[in-house]
């Protein structure tokens, strides 16, 4: 299956980005990009699981959509990952999720999925 | 030795059902109590892999079963006796729950990805239909043992995923190809030579189906396309055509946060309620013409739209971000008459048998409200973790479920 044909956003260090994703707020040099803060970054964990799931599965091992654990995305650029994210693909059920994230958020999902999705919360009693 | 095994099972079951399995005191020797399953079902808990077990006559959490594996996108269907729930997960498991006891009494891994399942009208053949490897495989209800797997292949080596499994009247069952655009009916009356009638060209990318509650009409709505593909199942051979064509046409298309299901609660009367797929429209179809009759504006993208028993009233919950919201349309005037909030992410409607009420789940508020549909009073509120698909035993009497 043809995947992420989306051409590339940006260029990042990913390295630079993995630190940068430890300090809350911190703008990247360069292209006025924030990491979102640790209530976001919940936020977003909790979306992509739940809401992601629905197709991709909470597990994110596939559905309807492909599979987007690490092992699955290994050797896809993150910049492609982020353009699906935010753009979606035409042609398939992948919608674009602009209307709900920023480029950041979609970049930190991005980055996330690469290297193993973060798990939610352990459930309430 | 019959009465005794009778008297055995009675008392197991029994006590076991009669509290809560977490809380129950320590058997005791007191006589057993009995209970019928017409009044029970099961709430999926999806993120803990685990089974909610409700009285729907007392509105009480009976108790959980746990160790179901992947429920992320669970459906469930039920023996026509009405004690097993089957429960087929997302990782390929397909359980069997004793409602009674409140214990797995069967689970097999059953395919890599799954999306759902059905069974027969007979209630011998569990059938459940799969993304990964795609195809359908059935299963003797009894023990769950693999008698017949059909995989969806459409080109050389090529399996599609497969949606929109239904049972139809016979040991047969109908399904869609997402891959291929294609329908195909198959009919396990002989397991060793399962027989199965392919329908190409329906229209790009069936998403779900449903088959109305007569089981003559099998529709499948396409994501691919402004439309629907229906069957006449009546027909021999049966034929597709396109219904609500071109429903779109001219508009903007929004984005789908979420897959639409669809399921026969979508037929009131003589018409069917079917969600529009990127236009936040309920759209209204006469299943005698199969013309569009009208077009109801909603607050989202639908993802159920679901009639009550009666037929008197539809319900519709929607996709992220617009799914704290659940509206009513009155079917004699096509209007909504009631916009409600439940709790953040509602997942999924079901009514009592009788429809008097419907039990709705909020997977972020971790509720499931009980509402009264006639005066949409707040009836009772079960709080439990990450609820989404509410499944009552009702649903073994009818075709379709």
């Amino acid at each position: 299956m043809l995947f992420f044909p989306v051409p590339c956003l940006r260029r990042k260090l990913a390295g630079a980005v993995a630190f940068l994703a430890l300090a809350p707020g911190i703008t990247i040099a360069g292209n006025a990009q924030t990491v979102p803060d640790i209530g976001r970054q919940q936020a977003l964990v909790r979306m992509v699981r739940q809401d992601c799931g629905s197709c991709h599965g909470m597990r994110l091992t596939g559905g309807l959509g492909p599979a987007l654990t690490a092992a699955a995305l290994a050797g896809k650029p993150v910049e492609a990952l982020e353009a699906t994210i935010y753009g979606g693909r035409p042609g398939t059920p992948m919608a674009p999720w602009s209307a709900m994230l920023s480029e950041s958020d979609a970049h930190w999902i991005a980055e996330q999925l690469l290297t193993g999705f973060p798990e939610l919360p352990k459930a309430h009693p | 030795m019959n009465r005794r095994h009778l008297l055995t099972t009675a008392a197991a079951a029994g006590l076991l059902a009669s509290g809560c399995a977490s809380t129950a005191s320590p058997p005791q020797a007191a006589a057993p109590v009995l209970r019928g399953t017409g009044d029970l079902g099961v709430v999926v808990l999806r993120a803990s892999g685990t089974l909610a077990i409700i009285d729907t006559s007392h509105r009480t959490l009976l108790g959980q079963v746990t160790g179901l594996g992947d429920l992320s996108h669970a459906s469930v269907v039920f023996s026509r006796d009405t004690r097993y729930a089957f429960v087929f997960g997302r990782d390929g498991g397909l359980t069997k729950v004793d409602l009674l006891t409140q214990a797995i009494v069967g689970r097999v891994m059953q395919a890599g990805n799954s999306i759902g399942g059905a069974i027969s009208a007979d209630g011998r053949l569990v059938v459940a239909q799969n993304y990964t490897p795609g195809g359908i495989k059935a299963f003797d209800a009894q023990t769950l043992a693999l008698v017949a797997d059909v995989p969806a292949e459409y080109a050389p080596g090529k399996l599609s995923r497969v949606v929109g499994l239904v049972d139809l009247p016979g040991q047969r069952f109908a399904y869609s190809l997402f891959d291929a655009g294609e329908i195909r009916i198959t009919d396990f009356s002989d397991l060793a030579h399962p027989h199965t009638t392919r329908i190409p060209n329906i229209g790009r990318q069936p998403y779900d189906a449903l088959v109305t509650p007569n089981g003559r009409h099998y529709i499948a709505g396409l994501f691919g396309e402004d439309g629907l593909a229906l069957v006449d199942l009546w027909q021999e051979p049966p034929k597709v055509r396109r219904i609500l064509n071109g429903y779109g046409r001219g508009e903007q298309t929004l984005p789908v946060y979420k897959m639409p299901h669809l399921r026969g609660w979508a037929v009131a009367g003589r018409r069917a309620y079917l969600p529009a797929i990127g236009h936040h429209e309920v759209l209204v179809v006469d299943t005698e013409s199969w013309q569009e009759v009208g077009r109801i504006p909603v607050a989202g993208q639908p993802v159920f739209v679901m009639a009550q028993p009666d037929g008197r009233q539809v319900w519709v919950n929607f996709a992220v971000p617009d799914y704290h919201r659940v509206q009513v349309i009155d079917t004699t005037t096509q209007q909504i008459v009631r916009t409600l909030e439940p709790g953040k992410a509602v997942l999924h409607m079901e009514f009592t048998p009788r429809g008097e009420s419907v039990w709705i789940s909020s997977r972020d508020a971790n509720r499931v409200s009980v509402i009264d549909t006639h005066s949409f009073a707040t009836q009772a509120v079960l709080e439990v973790d990450s609820p989404s698909g509410v499944f009552f035993t009702s649903r073994a009497a009818r075709l379709g479920f």
